[in-house]
């Protein structure tokens, strides 16, 4: 098969999915350290910044950023994307391990629905083949 | 929170998804036209990728239209409740991405990746609600 992915690439795509669920759970629970933010105490902002568990979120949502794009940078779009999605399951995950929250019959469904979503992408072809040089219209396939 | 329109709460969570959907196909425009950051990495190290991908004005807009998604989501979050926000504004996000990626970046989005599209977005509105 054509555009199989390195394991070295496949790590990129378990950063995709891991960073950004666990990055938005650091900065959550440094967040609800700090309190409440409104309009009239901006300044919070930075004493925020001053949080480890924020701190340690920023760096992991940088972390996604980065593998994000070299991700997209040797594969389609549409293939990167419904992995993005599985950060959801990670989130319930760490919800139901970490904080023993209740994760009911309808979340339980729809983490069966991402994770066939994801299975149907990765079985196909990671990146779209445009044939060079481009073929008259009607012969390129 | 006051209560507002049907039509006021879907025209701010359809531009929460348009602008996240310009965010995702300008960055990804932009990422296939830099290329293989792998082998920019290997030819000219980090710093020459992360100029490589600051450098293409294409992306700089993404990340524009990303930014602006952001803080339409906030305006939504502001009027419209987190449990219908979040996952109806994600769900548009999968399934306009789908269409945009076919469309703009001439992606051979097949059955396979719809079907995905499709589970992914309603498997997203059943976690997030």
């Amino acid at each position: 098969m054509k555009h199989t992915l390195t394991p070295q690439r496949y790590l990129v795509l378990l950063a995709v999915m891991l960073t950004a669920s666990i990055g938005d759970t650091l900065l959550s629970h440094g967040m609800s350290q700090v309190g409440p933010v409104s309009l009239h105490n901006l300044g919070l902002l930075f004493t925020a910044l001053k949080n480890p568990w924020v701190i340690a979120g920023i760096l992991l949502l940088l972390g996604f950023f980065a593998s994000y794009l070299t991700a997209l940078s040797w594969a389609d779009l549409t293939f990167v994307l419904p992995s993005t999605a599985v950060g959801y399951i990670v989130v319930a995950i760490i919800a139901y391990f970490w904080q023993h929250e209740h994760i009911s019959l309808y979340r339980w469904l729809g983490i069966l629905l991402i994770v066939c979503g994801v299975g149907f992408v990765a079985n196909g072809p990671s990146l779209t083949e445009h044939p060079e040089p481009l073929l008259p219209a009607g012969t390129a396939k | 929170m006051t209560p507002v329109s049907t039509f006021e709460t879907w025209a701010t969570i359809v531009t929460v998804a348009l602008t996240a959907i310009a965010g995702d196909v300008l960055t990804a425009g932009a990422m296939r036209r830099i290329g293989d950051l792998d082998l920019i990495r290997a030819k000219s190290g980090l710093p020459g990728a992360i100029k490589a991908v600051v450098g293409s004005p294409m992306f700089l807009l993404g990340v524009l239209c990303m930014a602006l998604s952001f803080f339409s989501l906030l305006f939504t979050l502001s009027k419209v409740e987190v449990s219908l926000a979040a996952p109806a504004s994600a769900s548009l996000t999968f399934i306009g991405n789908a269409a945009a990626a076919k469309l703009f970046l001439n992606e051979n989005v097949d059955r396979r990746r719809w079907f995905a599209a499709l589970f992914v977005c309603i498997g997203v509105a059943l976690v997030a609600h």
